[in-house]
């Protein structure tokens, strides 16, 4: 669960022909909620209320209800991510391997909590459960990036590439 | 004319690692050499040594190199391709050989030796994306024959004889499970596929799915025919991109082979797979709330009976086995039931995959017989501990499950012997830990999981974990007593008693089974105010010692100014001020800081 936005919502017209499309091919299967959802995300990258209501009005599910369901998994956001999605695995393989002391670093380094994302949309943060990664850990990713065997006095100069950008 | 096939791992830790690029490499240099036609790459799933990845293999040689980076790939295929010499300084070295003796071939190394793949069979073998591949390693075959051959009532005949038990944790009998949802005579059926590894640590599933996604395909179309069901669902983590792409592959591949669809192999049986994708939420790895969330709800458990087999997805009886137990199905059918039964123990057979992490040199994915001890894992197959540190205690089953200690090494690995010392077998992870890991941060992490993935509707595991979460925060502060600890362990057998779904009740046990085999550990918090290994940051001091020349570095460093003393002569820090950043440690140049 995240928390609420304050960013003022700037979907577009196609964004929308897209989810309206995505609602369509959803429309008649069994359980569809879940499924727009995941695709809605994927088009706005979150899921600002707006996009709950026109999915609430196109399913005829209530927007209590999605919201329920929207809060309640991990990976459905209601803030827009950074730019740079940086997420720290947390998972035991690399908990036991330091990973909270990259974790730390980071945080140190751009000033954001995790599930934060910094004043200037650059950067955001998030601690994730296994990513499945674990013989490489600790881990962690900055979009679709993956950064193993990680040190603490790596994550500097890794950062710094993506200040710099 | 092929002469060379070249596998190249495209599993998660591999891809992690660079294997795109390597394989991008190899193809570039094998065109510029003109070999493309004689030497073939194949990207494969997961070879299970991750630690080592990128992992390629060379046949016919069988020459296993690792860590490939796309630097070597020139030199490899100039000297090994062209002309026929293995480039040995790339190959993986045994890290158990003291004698640095290097292996050419792939089984004959520590890691492989003592496994015996069942369920990982494919994995590293054949191209996942391929069914081509999947049908010439006998693939469907074993559909073929359940369809064609055997009654549904024979099919769950040898599921049962085979003594195959579900590898998602718990351990309930396969067999009796297909029969009890076979006799549900209702007209519509699913069956279902538990893809959704919640265990943080664990990815067995993950590597089935992406090395051999059509044995999922197959075992599922098994279980349809078996117990009656027209349709089935994979629920699989959306973590896990790789996966599900493949997994798509695999299906689409097998409908257009008409492997799934209407009249499959000229029968009556018709049967298609759908994917529904989790959104991360351990719980949902609970069957009841799994079959919750695919319906489009908050993933909440809820009590059963109804148990799935009569009211399962939409309502409809289901059928849900995890990933590994699917993968065993084909095996099963083809060897037989008494080959599945000769592996293993009295009460547990076949074989387990385990995710091996932590602190252990060869990370990575092994499969082992039921019965193979811990030591087995840890020491031969897995390398040891590196940087010569003691093996403190395995945890498995994850925020379920428990941990042996090094007392224990010698315990036989099978859900009953597990069971028995307070562990269970789980899905899987298995991590393990050195003298530098402190227990009680260990249960702490556990629970801070349970913590935040506890859904919420029932008291005991939503208020009752965060108050045992509250108590180990406690003891790692050095805030708490002795009678702390007793009502901590109360606390524990009553969620584990009152709980509504399989993962409240078992809440506890990470905190359960550190305190029974390292009391001691948490009377050292309690009464002593210090952690032993020197992890609980509240508990620790930073301290100067002799061998401080009087330099100023760290009191000029210390951001608090709790550090001082005079030029030359000893520094001093003030434990009221000290933040414990350590900052002061990491600067000193003559090792003078110490931590306690």
């Amino acid at each position: 669960m995240s928390k609420k936005s304050t960013v003022p919502f700037r979907g577009t017209k196609e964004q929308e022909a897209q989810l309206r499309e995505l609602i369509d091919k959803y429309r008649n299967v069994d359980g569809p909620l879940m499924p727009v959802l995941q695709g809605a995300q994927e088009i706005y990258g979150y899921l600002p209320i707006e996009v709950q209501k026109i999915i609430s009005e196109e399913l005829d599910i209530s927007l209590e209800h999605i919201y329920g369901v929207v809060t309640f998994y991990a990976q459905f956001s209601l803030a827009p991510k950074g730019e740079y999605q940086i997420a720290v695995c947390l998972g035991t393989a690399c908990y036991v391997k330091g990973s909270g002391g990259i974790l730390d670093k980071i945080k140190e380094i751009i000033g954001v909590e995790v599930g934060e994302c910094s004043p200037d949309g650059k950067f955001s943060l998030d601690a994730t459960r296994c990513i499945g990664a674990c013989g490489l850990a600790p881990v962690m990713t900055i979009n679709d990036e993956v950064f193993g065997r990680l040190t603490v006095n790596e994550i500097p100069d890794i950062l710094a590439k993506y200040v710099n950008k | 004319m092929i002469r060379n096939h070249i596998l190249v791992c495209g599993g998660t830790g591999c891809t992690s690692s660079g294997s795109q690029k390597v394989i991008e490499a190899l193809n570039t240099e094998l065109a510029n050499n003109n070999l493309q036609d004689e030497v073939k790459v194949v990207m494969t799933g997961c070879f299970g040594l991750c630690a080592l990845g990128p992992i390629m293999i060379v046949y016919p040689e069988g020459a296993f190199y690792s860590r490939v980076a796309p630097e070597m790939i020139p030199e490899i295929v100039s000297e090994h391709i062209i002309k026929g010499r293995v480039v040995k300084k790339y190959l993986y070295t045994d890290t158990t050989d003291e004698k640095g003796i290097e292996h050419d071939s792939l089984s004959d190394t520590d890691f492989y030796k003592k496994q015996k793949r069942v369920a990982l069979r494919n994995c590293g073998v054949i191209n996942p994306e391929n069914i081509d591949e999947y049908i010439a390693y006998d693939g469907y075959e074993a559909l073929g024959k359940v369809l064609t051959e055997m009654t549904p009532a024979e099919v769950i005949q040898c599921i049962k004889d085979s003594g195959l038990r579900g590898r998602g944790g718990a351990g309930f009998p396969t067999g009796l499970k297909w029969d009890l949802a076979s006799r549900n005579k209702s007209k519509i059926k699913y069956v279902c596929c538990n893809a959704d590894e919640g265990d943080p640590g664990a990815f067995m599933d993950r590597s089935v799915l992406e090395g051999d996604p059509h044995a999922i395909i197959e075992a599922m179309s098994i279980a349809a025919y078996a117990v009656g069901a027209c349709k089935g669902f994979v629920y699989i983590r959306a973590e896990y991109p790789i996966a599900v792409r493949r997994l798509q592959i695999a299906i689409n591949q097998a409908k257009e082979y008409g492997l799934l669809g209407e009249n499959i192999f000229g029968t009556d049986f018709s049967f298609d797979i759908e994917i529904r994708l989790g959104a991360g939420a351990f719980v949902c790895g609970e069957e009841t709330a799994l079959m919750t969330s695919i319906e489009g709800n908050r993933g909440e458990p809820r009590p059963r009976p109804p148990f799935p087999s009569d009211k399962g997805i939409f309502s409809i009886p289901t059928m849900n086995n995890n990933v590994e137990t699917y993968a065993n199905i084909p095996q099963i059918i083809l060897k037989g039931a008494d080959w599945f039964a000769s592996m293993g123990t009295e009460k547990s057979k076949g074989t387990k995959v385990f995710a091996l992490g932590g602190k252990i040199v060869n990370t990575g994915l092994v499969e082992i017989p039921m019965g193979t001890t811990l030591r087995e894992i840890i020491e031969d197959i897995g390398g040891g501990i590196p940087n010569g540190k003691k093996f403190k205690a395995a945890q498995t089953g994850g925020p379920s499950g428990g941990c042996i200690p090094a007392s224990l090494i010698d315990t036989p690995i099978d859900y009953d012997s597990l069971a028995a010392i307070g562990s269970m077998m789980g899905s899987g992870g298995l991590i393990v830990m050195d003298e530098d890991n402190c227990m009680v941060d260990i249960a702490k992490f556990f629970l801070e999981f349970t913590v935040d993935e506890s859904c919420g509707k029932c008291t005991p595991c939503r208020i009752g974990t965060k108050r045992l979460l509250e108590y180990l925060e406690k003891i790692t502060e050095g805030k708490a007593t002795m009678q702390d600890l007793d009502d901590l362990e109360e606390l524990c057998y009553y969620i584990k008693d009152n709980a509504l779904c399989g993962l409240g009740q078992t809440a506890p046990n990470p905190i359960l089974s550190t305190l029974r085999y390292f009391k001691d550990e948490y009377i050292a918090h309690v009464v002593d105010k210090k952690c032993p290994a020197g992890v609980c940051k509240s508990l620790m001091q930073y301290k100067i010692t002799d061998a401080c020349k009087g330099c100023t570095l760290c009191a000029r460093k210390c951001p608090v100014g709790a550090i001082s003393g005079a030029v030359k002569e000893k520094h001093t820090i003030d434990p009221a001020k000290c933040i414990k950043c350590g900052v002061c440690m990491a600067g000193c140049k003559f090792n003078a800081i110490i931590k306690e």
